[in-house]
């Protein structure tokens, strides 16, 4: 037993030998690496980092990130969090690619608030940071922000709904994601405000707002499995729901079924946010009734392109770029802008 | 140390033979191979700043394991240290930056509601007679949902004092954190308790037959509640080193912890039927997973697959245990 763990010390001490001389010898390269821009070869590194891998919306960014990349000649690294709300995984990928000598990081914050202490780090190495999608609270803990207007795409749904909902009383659940994310609120507090049923929300909020027609507001965090089940117990505190909003489609395919299961699928309208390729075929199917359409591909697009041209010119990025959202719905209501379910099929997400 | 030297003499023409034999000879090949394999595959990572940042990137999930290596040498498990941690570093957060207590305070009080959990996870076991996994899987949950009953935003603003371990000191130019210092001290300390104290060997001995070790005298059910309190303490620091690393108190903090706490482990060859293990295999399996992560991100090889190659891991140093122990029977 003793010799054992002599041998494992004897084994270890070259291993430590190695790393330290490792470490000695290239760590003035190393030091050539954080301060120069650009990997071997003078190519720019510009980091991706989502909320997760699998979700396709942010597999459209990442298609749009590498596209712009390959056509400006970047090299692209991408990293995500282990889960949805898995802050320490953005910020190890975070450090790892500031070290692969990346000059600028775009990141879809999972957590808007935890994050901001690392970036701040990152920021003061001189790595310009893009937040894609998803603001960080505050929004001055980055350099920029590419994404949609959260708010508005609550709001066009909202006053879809209002127009959609007349003559009727509004009984209505909503399907949010979770505590303290912006986008959340956004969405939610936009919804209300287009129905007419709340005012003067504030468009940075992490707060829901209230209002006596919402009967029920469940956490879905945005999956489809929690989505069904927030809207089995919706119905079983409340059996006359007839509006349902959800932050998103999958939350809202969630809702159909449970509602489908409960025989109300006719009764009840569901809205939504994202216009991924899927939810729209769900307006098509009659599922949902209207959802906002986003364009992650732009947000990465216009991301890498930021970057490539900080490296060359030594310009930061600032300020709020919006990406852009589209109602879409196949029965149109007057005065509420919106576009039809080919042409959302034509611009959407994900795999058709 | 001189004791060392003369055993090293008296034994050297064994020494080959026990290096073989060493658990942690397999860890230990993988992870020297693996640094060779990214050394060669991208410039970035056989640096200093690159391996001092895999140590601050190991340093949590390595101190839980620490923990949980000893549960897993009674053959017990702990499912509850990633939500204990949460709740620990949430706790001391909240006190620290929202309620102004001193941060001293504040960090001992995190650190004792972790060591709470682990006195109910090991009295519970003993005293009821319920298997650890059920345990700990109870205290998770109730961890979990404390926490968010506690707090569901993060909290963000803390003293100093709480992320002084997050700061770091300088070596030959290259930064490491204090923290990155603690992990190894903690690793220093339970080698030494595991090989040189009466209760160290004590856990060996319950790990491997609790009949055995109760008929020589082993007071069994003490070194549980032991085990799983000294781990809990292990959790606490835990948090402590999450708080000062990301610099916020986070309840969504640790979703993974336990599974990722188990992987480094299993890792570094310690057997999850007890007794058989070793607390530098450990440090070796934590080493392994983070250099993987780092060296796959380095190259550009997306997150999924570094996912795969743990599960790979896993597998392969679960099978090389379990034929070696079969070749020996």
């Amino acid at each position: 037993m003793k010799l054992k763990y002599l041998a494992a010390a004897a084994t270890l001490l070259p291993l430590f030998a190695a790393c330290a001389s490792g470490a000695s010898t290239s760590s003035s390269s190393a030091a050539a690496g954080s301060s120069a821009s650009a990997a071997p070869g003078g190519q720019v590194v510009v980091g991706l980092i989502t909320k997760t891998e699998t979700n396709p919306f942010f597999v459209k960014m990442k298609e749009g990130a590498q596209a712009e990349a390959t056509k400006l000649g970047a090299k692209l690294l991408t990293g995500a969090g282990a889960k949805d709300g898995d802050n320490e995984g953005q910020v190890t990928a975070m450090e790892n690619m500031i070290n692969a000598g990346a000059k600028g990081i775009l990141i879809t914050p999972s957590d808007t608030k935890a994050i901001v202490p690392s970036i701040e780090k990152a920021r003061a190495k001189g790595v310009v940071v893009i937040a894609l999608d998803t603001a960080t609270d505050p929004a001055s803990a980055v350099d920029a922000l590419f994404a949609t207007n959260n708010f508005k795409a609550g709001l066009l749904i909202g006053q879809w709904s209002a127009k959609a909902m007349a003559g009727k009383t509004p009984v209505i659940a909503t399907l949010d994601l979770q505590p303290g994310v912006t986008v959340g609120a956004q969405r939610h507090n936009g919804f209300l405000q287009g129905m007419g049923i709340v005012s003067g929300q504030s468009e940075t909020s992490t707060d829901l707002a209230s209002a006596s027609q919402v009967v029920c507001a469940q956490d879905t965090h945005g999956d489809q499995t929690e989505g069904q089940t927030a809207m089995e117990n919706c119905l079983s505190k409340n059996p006359n729901i007839n509006l349902v909003y959800t932050i998103n489609e999958p939350a809202a395919f969630g809702a159909y079924t449970a509602l489908k299961n409960a025989g109300k699928e006719k009764d009840v309208t569901i809205v939504s946010v994202d216009g991924g390729c899927q939810g729209v075929q769900g307006v098509v199917d009659g599922k949902i009734a209207a959802t906002s359409q986003q364009y992650p591909l732009l947000m990465a697009q216009k991301g890498v392109a930021a970057i490539v041209e900080y490296a060359k010119s030594g310009t930061k990025p600032s300020g709020y770029t919006d990406t852009g959202v589209t109602l879409i719905t196949d029965k149109a209501q007057a005065g509420v802008d919106g576009k039809d379910s080919k042409y959302g099929l034509d611009n959407c997400w994900g795999t058709k | 140390m001189s004791a060392i030297a003369t055993t090293l003499t008296k034994n050297r023409a064994s020494l080959g033979k026990a290096i073989l034999s060493s658990p942690i000879i397999g860890p230990l090949a993988a992870l020297l191979l693996a640094c060779i394999f990214f050394a060669v595959m991208t410039p970035n990572f056989m640096t200093g700043p690159n391996f001092s940042l895999i140590m601050q990137q190991v340093m949590v999930v390595g101190v839980l394991a620490i923990g949980q290596t000893l549960v897993i040498l009674t053959a017990g498990i702990d499912l509850s240290n990633g939500a204990v941690m949460a709740l620990s570093g949430v706790l001391m957060a909240s006190l620290a930056a929202q309620h102004h207590l001193n941060p001293v305070l504040a960090i001992l009080l995190g650190i004792g509601i972790a060591v709470i959990f682990g006195a109910v996870n090991g009295g519970l076991l003993t005293g009821i007679n319920l298997p650890p996994f059920i345990v700990t899987l109870g205290t998770y949950s109730i961890a979990y949902a404390l926490t968010r009953i506690y707090t569901t935003a993060t909290i963000d603003k803390l003293p100093k004092e709480l992320t002084a371990l997050g700061s770091t000191f300088n070596i030959g130019g290259t930064e490491i954190t204090f923290g990155t210092l603690l992990m190894l001290l903690l690793y220093v300390i339970t080698w030494f308790a595991l090989k040189y104290t009466k209760a160290g060997r004590s856990v060996f001995a319950v790990g491997d037959n609790p009949e055995a070790a109760r008929l020589a005298g082993i007071k069994t059910n003490r070194v549980l509640i032991g085990v799983y309190t000294v781990a809990a303490f292990t959790y606490g620091i835990a948090a402590l080193l999450l708080v000062s690393r990301t610099g916020v108190g986070d309840p969504n903090a640790g979703a993974t912890a336990n599974m990722d706490s188990i992987t480094a482990v299993v890792v570094g060859g310690t057997s999850m039927f007890g007794g058989r293990g070793s607390i530098v295999g450990t440090f070796i399996g934590a080493l392994i997973v983070g250099v993987f992560r780092n060296g796959l991100q380095l190259m550009g090889v997306p997150a999924i697959y570094q996912v795969l190659i743990t599960g790979v891991l896993v597998i392969a140093a679960v099978s090389i245990d379990q034929l070696t122990h079969r070749n020996k029977r």
